[in-house]
């Protein structure tokens, strides 16, 4: 007891009460430092991407000048890619098959969640575990098999066949997603709800889904990511222009042989990265609560 | 309304570990029955078969005369209170009491009389809009049971309902809940490992231990009347004293021997009743407040003698005494004024009307 009063007295304590503080500024410093040199990192290409959307061709393949400066800025790649039927028909593609891998996902990877986490039945967990490690097969793999499956359905070069094989990407990551959130619902409740009367759907619908609703929000944006920006299976399924989502059909019909049009192409680009931006924004909180759900909760 | 009863119950896991090994119990209409017993002697098993959370091995379980071993739970007319009160979070306190009633069909004004009602009995009206988020844990708890209420099942099964709370609000929520249930009065089987709570809840308590039940009875005739050692030391606190003592036989009068050269006669009239314990060893049993300063002494079978307090424990209106008999610890409660001090031997009577004789081979109080 004694000891610990002594030292107590002793000056260096304080001393070092004082450097807790200018401990704190500094580490205050070095995070907002390191913070904004990530942030220009992340956000050059996107800036970059912008600003040649807005110079004209010419100023684009002018090599003098700083190219970070436009000098005569133009809507015009904008005005013609939102006037062009092709690039609006890209859109509406990507928007039809993402709507429907999101819904298709959704139901799908719900209800599997639901049974495999709630209704004990025999091998279960193993099928669980399976559904998750047919997430770790690349689709750049699986594209081939599928190749074969879609054209034995006569679904190649058609928007149909991205919404059969999109899922096989989004279906085992959102079950998974949605397991980890279900498990997390503690078990008194669905006795609960079963002593109070609820049948299983019931039981889903009126208490698992809104419970679980950032959980199911963070796996609408994943289901959402995937389809919006998938890439390698487009490529491999569709040809014609008419069914091409954004993706690829920014790249094969901006890129006539070797002539780039860039002025388009990132314009295009940047229209294509809108969407999920603008539902990041709107649901991030939800997300970050979804994918932190075991971690937090008691 | 009704009576419970559970026939030759058996629950058996996978692997063959048997949680009930064939328990049998009649729960009469309007009764409150108290399970109480150590973790895993079965107890929240046994209630869970009742709600139909958990199949039954084997026997029978029926409610109000009907047999439902085959009854999914919202078919048996039960609730259940939940130790960590299992509300629905996105609910409000009102949809919370009013979902079974919304998911049977009830008519809106029906229900709307049932909560109402039930939030007055609870007093929880003014939370009624509240999520449970807001709620304190009493009020969390009281929500759980009014959840059961609406309902007006034919029993409510209550599952550890306080052991979540603060010493304090644990002792106010039990009032509550003898409370609702003398309003109610509907059937009640409830679930816990404290025995104060059981004695102050139940007309009848069911001790538990190792799957099998160890005795049934009001709680008075558990505390004064225990069937085995288990009884005797689980109910009461603080637990009565055992004491390893030799049953000795002198021209026609009992004596015990205990350590520290202490013997005691027993009484005359248990001589035919610990007869056959004769030059036997024996647990003496003997709770704390029969083991005090030496007072009444003009009563019968009262015995006086030394041992040496160790610890002294004052708790207000009574003082505890922990005194060592050669290794085995023995507790004393004494009137707070009397002397005592570590260290220093002291007279301390034993009331012997009040004494159990305990078999060690086969457990049973004689």
């Amino acid at each position: 007891m004694s000891a610990t009063t002594a030292s107590r007295d002793a000056p260096g304590i304080y001393h070092k009460a004082g450097s807790l503080r200018s401990e704190r500024r500094w580490a205050l410093w070095t995070a907002y430092a390191s913070l904004i040199v990530a942030a220009i990192i992340m956000l050059a290409p996107p800036v970059y991407m912008f600003l040649t959307s807005i110079k004209t061709s010419a100023e684009i393949a002018d090599l003098g000048g700083n190219p970070w400066i436009v000098r005569s800025p133009t809507l015009e790649n904008y005005r013609a890619l939102l006037s062009s039927p092709m690039f609006m028909g890209f859109f509406w593609n990507s928007v039809k098959v993402t709507l429907l891998v999101v819904a298709v996902s959704m139901v799908i990877s719900v209800l599997a969640a639901f049974a495999l986490a709630r209704m004990r039945f025999w091998g279960s967990q193993w099928l669980a575990t399976g559904v998750f490690l047919t997430y770790l097969v690349p689709d750049t793999l699986l594209f081939i098999p599928l190749y074969q499956i879609v054209g034995s359905l006569g679904l190649l070069n058609s928007t149909w066949g991205l919404v059969l094989v999109y899922p096989t990407l989004t279906v085992p990551f959102c079950t998974w997603i949605m397991i980890g959130y279900f498990a997390s619902i503690p078990k008194e409740l669905d006795e609960a709800a079963l002593i109070d009367g609820a049948n299983w759907m019931q039981m889903l619908v009126r208490i698992f889904i809104p419970v679980a609703l950032p959980g199911i929000i963070a796996a609408t944006i994943f289901a959402f990511t995937v389809s919006w920006a998938a890439f390698v299976y487009p490529t491999a399924f569709i040809t014609t222009p008419s069914e091409m989502p954004l993706t690829i059909g920014v790249v094969s019909q901006l890129i006539r042989g070797d002539t780039f049009a860039w002025g388009q192409l990132m314009a295009g680009a940047l229209l294509a990265a809108l969407p999920p931006v603008i539902v990041y924004v709107f649901l991030m909180d939800y997300y970050i609560a979804g994918l932190t759900a075991g971690a937090t909760k008691g | 309304m009704a009576q419970v009863s559970i026939r030759k119950v058996v629950k058996a896991y996978e692997g063959g570990v048997q949680a009930v090994k064939g328990i049998d119990l009649e729960i009469a209409d309007h009764e409150f029955v108290v399970l109480v017993g150590p973790s895993g002697c079965g107890k929240s098993t046994t209630l869970r078969m009742i709600a139909g959370l958990e199949e039954i091995t084997s026997g029978e379980i029926a409610i109000g005369g009907m047999v439902v071993n085959d009854i999914p739970p919202r078919d048996r007319d039960i609730a259940m209170v939940f130790q960590n009160y299992a509300l629905y979070p996105h609910m409000s306190v009102y949809d919370n009491m009013a979902f079974g009633l919304t998911l049977r069909k009830f008519p809106k004004d029906e229900i709307k009389r049932r909560v109402e009602n039930a939030a007055r009995i609870l007093d929880i009206t003014p939370l009624l809009d509240r999520k449970p988020k807001a709620l304190s844990g009493g009020q969390r708890q009281r929500v759980a049971m009014g959840r059961a209420i609406v309902r007006d099942p034919k029993v409510f099964l209550f599952d550890e309902p306080l052991s979540n709370l603060d010493a304090k609000l644990r002792v106010q929520m039990r009032t509550e809940i003898k409370k609702v249930h003398q309003t109610v009065k509907t059937t009640t089987v409830y679930v816990t490992h404290d025995q104060v709570e059981a004695m102050t809840l139940a007309d009848r308590v069911v001790v538990m231990n190792h799957g099998v039940i160890e005795q049934v009875g009001p709680p008075q005739e558990l505390y004064h009347s225990p069937n085995t050692r288990f009884v005797a030391g689980f109910i009461g606190s603080p637990a009565m004293n055992f004491i390893p003592a030799r049953m000795e036989n002198g021209s026609g009068a009992l004596r015990l021997n205990l350590p520290n050269g202490i013997v005691l006669p027993v009484p005359a009239e248990r001589t035919a009743r610990y007869g056959a314990m004769a030059g036997k060893e024996v647990l003496f049993g003997i709770r704390p407040e029969h083991l005090t300063e030496p007072k009444n002494l003009d009563r019968q079978n009262i015995a006086v003698f030394e041992l040496t307090p160790e610890v002294i424990e004052p708790m207000g209106m009574e003082t505890l005494l922990h005194l060592w008999m050669q290794g085995h610890e023995v507790c004393s409660r004494i009137d707070p004024t009397t002397p005592a001090e570590p260290g220093r031997p002291m007279q301390v009577a034993a009331d012997l009307n009040h004494m159990h004789i305990i078999d060690p081979e086969s457990g049973r109080v004689l």
